[in-house]
């Protein structure tokens, strides 16, 4: 592996850290009585409210439309979550200090795995969340879920919703990125290496 | 013969006619100084903007303040201070009610005069404005982060608090004088022994200027025993004249029967010169005497969200004839009422009701007069200083009635005069008038934004009418009362707006809103709630029995109650409901009341307890429900409670949901 690819790893590994300090994912909900704004921000260990009482206030508007409360401390992957990222780091690491080729693609493979795993498991509980509705909510309107978007807009009732990454996801993103560009430089080198 | 008399009486009718369409022409009320429209643009706050000023209008008899925006003279709440409120449950609830407490017994109204805003460095910082009760003693803070009373105190030994409660430039003190004098110590004497036995007092209440969140900020300092006379308004001085008061006062008299003539016989009342820091000197150094004189200190507690009602009983009283230097009477023509001080410190404006002439005292002068000892005799042991050796100059033909002087921060003075009912524009300095604004009518004080403090903000200038008659639609005897918006910004004053208001607004105070914002508080955190009988989750909700006490420690949330359904209430029972709003949602409010409650609804603002005591007199079914429109089904938000005979088996249950 050249030098300049192990600093990249490094600096890849770097922004992840930052998944630690700042959400990875906001969902916003936008509706005329919330002029000061109302969202939550989802952060690989907890879910907060974008202001404080959001939380409590987003669980309190659910309940009339039969959505079960949002509540962290049901949700296991927040508990485990920190050390799958600390484990991608870890490689990542490892990958920069022995210059190991086939590490580093055993390692983008699995970061990106972890990404999909990540959306896929996002996207489950949005579905969980939108359809699994109490039968005896105050709000019923025929045919209509209430789940959230992956990435985007949706209008919820009265409620515009918008999710999409906060900077720990992009970070993330990137990182992954750099992960994979990285892999690719190092498998063309490998060929010509080969060739020659 | 007779026809000339016959033309003449022709043109004594004409000339009257004349005089009356003149009259009439000059004081209808259908004048306006300028375009009407161009005014209705400088009044106009679009839908969602903001107004630039909060202005703080006390209601006088309504015992309140209330918060309106400038320009647009918009009500934006009122404050309950020493009035009960049912809209809000201020002096209903149990908690607030402490707040109401006195040595007089729980008083339910009060009469609020001047408000008055703290000050940092001679200019208002926008955390807290005082206002004094005039008939019950007392002064209360308000903290503007919550828009809500905090703290009042109890003014012992006086016998009425007008000239109150004005700040000194860092909210060292507010005081008090008192307006009527009264046998100090109280005591039963003949009303005509008022020369030999009736005293006045000046009050000083330390304020511990720390934003810190406890409420409890207030502290009588001393009291300086006064001669009888009626004391009536006051200012400290700021910039040179910082450690000094000045007190206005008439009766000078010491009339104690019919006082509109009979102490309106001397030509010169006072101006009385406080050396405050002298007096802390004195107080230091022992000359005080201990009285016993009990009073009540009512605070908010802001963490267990209650009032605090403590009795006290020790004062220090300063006896004039034990601390020389520190009082000084100015003679002030005549039965003033305004004592105000410019921004320079440097100017104190006499406002003698019955003077023709507007008084201003030169602050330097003073203290050269002091010095060198230009007395002319004394009262009661109080230096007199010769009028010459203190005026800075007097503002001549002003109009009548001169009641009240507030300045632009741009070399002029405004005073409002009551009897000719107009705002008189002069130039500190040359002392000449330069403008006139008829006032609709008979203004009694006026108020710039900062017109009292080093910086004033001086572009508007509300007028506090008294007199209201035909400027609204009418509603019956009783009409509204009445402010007008002038804009001052130019060389001459332009009336721009006419408001309703709610009392009496006798005094105000104005500040740019967005000193008043960076405090501004949205919600209560629930988990700094520490109320006695807060309950933080609905599952904690319950009911417990002590003998014949009750109490329901109840929850609201959207769109219920826990619990909603309460059995086991028996005849004979106290029961308190101790309801918690559990929101955390800004302005997501709740209400609470029972049928057949002989009190006010409680009104919970997010993350709030309070307590409801109610005692049921017939069995039966009582409804309760949420008073404040909070939600798609804030009508569903209502529960049951039962109430059954004195002996009956019923037993204790409480549930929602079930």
């Amino acid at each position: 592996m050249q030098r300049s690819s192990k600093l990249w790893i490094v600096g890849s590994t770097l922004l992840l850290l930052l998944l630690y300090v700042t959400p990875m994912w906001q969902i916003d909900l936008t509706a005329p009585q919330y002029p000061e704004g109302l969202g939550l921000f989802i952060w690989i260990n907890k879910i907060s409210g974008q202001n404080p009482g959001d939380l409590k206030t987003i669980n309190l508007l659910n309940h009339y439309i039969g959505m079960k409360a949002i509540t962290p401390s049901d949700i296991p992957e927040l508990t485990y979550m920190p050390y799958i990222v600390g484990a991608i780091i870890s490689l990542g690491l490892l990958v920069a200090w022995t210059g190991n080729k086939k590490l580093l693609y055993i390692w983008v493979t699995m970061f990106l795995m972890v990404l999909i795993a990540g959306l896929i498991d996002f996207y489950l509980w949005e579905y969980d969340y939108g359809h699994n509705l109490e039968p005896k909510a105050p709000i019923k309107v025929p045919g209509m879920t209430y789940q959230p978007p992956l990435i985007g807009v949706k209008q919820l009732l009265n409620m515009t919703t918008l999710s999409i990454p906060y900077t720990g996801g992009v970070a993330a993103g990137v990182a992954f990125l750099i992960g994979l560009a990285v892999a690719w430089r190092e498998f063309r080198n490998q060929s010509k290496e080969q060739k020659t | 013969m007779k026809t000339s008399r016959w033309r003449s009486s022709g043109l004594m009718v004409l000339a009257t006619l004349i005089l009356i369409a003149v009259a009439a022409g000059c004081f209808g009320k259908k004048q306006a100084t300028i375009g009407s429209s161009d005014a209705a643009s400088k009044v106009y706050v679009a839908p969602g903007n903001y107004d630039e000023f909060y202005a703080f209008l006390s209601g006088g008899f309504s015992g309140q303040i209330a918060a309106y925006g400038l320009p647009s003279g918009r009500l934006l709440k009122v404050i309950p201070v020493f009035a009960q409120n049912p809209e809000n449950g201020w002096g209903y609830s149990e908690e607030t009610k402490l707040m109401l407490n006195s040595t007089s017994g729980f008083v339910p109204w009060d009469d609020s005069h001047h408000p008055e805003l703290s000050m940092t460095e001679g200019v208002p910082d926008g955390r807290w404005i005082f206002i004094n009760a005039n008939n019950t003693p007392r002064i209360a803070r308000i903290d503007l982060g919550v828009f809500r009373t905090a703290e009042i105190i109890e003014l012992p030994n006086s016998g009425g608090s007008h000239g109150s409660p004005f700040t000194t430039q860092n909210t060292e003190y507010v005081v008090s004088a008192t307006r009527f004098s009264v046998p100090i110590p109280q005591a039963d004497v003949a009303i005509n022994t008022y020369k030999q036995n009736f005293k006045g007092t000046l009050s000083f209440v330390k304020v511990d200027g720390k934003d810190d969140g406890k409420e409890n900020k207030m502290s009588l300092a001393f009291q300086i025993m006064v001669p009888p006379f009626d004391w009536d308004l006051a200012h400290a001085g700021k910039g040179p004249s910082h450690g000094w008061y000045f007190f206005s006062c008439y009766n000078t008299e010491q009339a104690h029967t019919l006082l509109e003539v009979n102490a309106s016989q001397n030509d010169k009342d006072f101006i009385m010169a406080v050396n405050w820091k002298k007096a802390e000197e004195y107080l230091a150094a022992g000359k005080a005497k201990d009285w016993t004189s009990e009073y009540y200190h009512n605070y908010w507690d802001n963490e267990k969200q209650t009032g605090v009602s403590e009795l006290l009983n020790k004062v220090k009283m300063l006896d004039p004839k034990d601390c020389p230097g520190m009082l000084y009477l100015m003679p002030c023509p005549k039965s003033p009422h305004g004592a105000d001080v410019d921004p320079s410190g440097e100017y104190i404006v006499g406002g003698g009701k019955l003077a023709t002439v507007i008084p201003v005292f030169s602050f330097s002068k003073m203290i050269k007069a002091i010095d060198a000892k230009e007395f002319d005799g004394d009262r009661e042991g109080i230096p007199v200083l010769k009028y010459e050796s203190v005026l800075a100059g007097e503002v001549q033909n002003p109009g009548l009635g001169p009641l009240h002087t507030e300045f632009d921060g741009k070399g002029f003075a405004y005073t409002s005069h009551f009897v000719s009912s107009e705002v008189v524009k002069w130039k500190l300095g040359t002392w000449e008038v330069v403008d006139r604004m008829p006032a609709y009518y008979s203004i009694g004080h006026l108020m710039i934004p900062g017109g009292d403090s080093k910086q004033p903000w001086g572009k508007y200038l509300v007028a506090m009418n008294k007199i209201t008659k035909d400027r609204y639609l009418p509603t019956g005897p009783e009409l509204a009362q009445s402010a007008q918006l002038i804009d001052i910004s130019g060389d001459k004053m332009r009336l721009l707006l006419d408001f309703p208001t709610v009392g009496e607004p006798h005094y105000a105070q104005g500040i740019p809103a967005d000193l008043v914002r960076k405090r501004e508080v949205k919600i209560f955190d629930i988990n700094k709630n520490n109320h006695k009988y807060v309950t933080k989750s609905e599952k904690d909700a319950r009911v417990v029995r002590t003998g014949k006490e009750v109490h329901v420690y109840m929850t609201s949330s959207r769109s219920h109650f826990g619990p909603d359904n309460i059995e086991g209430i028996k005849l004979g029972d106290v029961v308190y409901f101790h309801v918690t709003n559990l929101e955390q949602d800004w302005d997501i409010m709740h209400g609470f009341t029972i049928k057949g409650s002989e009190s006010a609804e409680l009104l919970l603002v997010p993350g709030e307890t309070q307590t409801l005591k109610w005692q049921p007199k017939k069995i039966g079914i009582y409804p309760f429900y949420c008073t404040d429109f909070c939600s798609a089904l804030h009508q569903e938000m209502q529960g049951y409670l039962r109430v059954s005979a004195a002996n009956s088996n019923v037993p204790l249950l409480f549930s929602t949901g079930n």
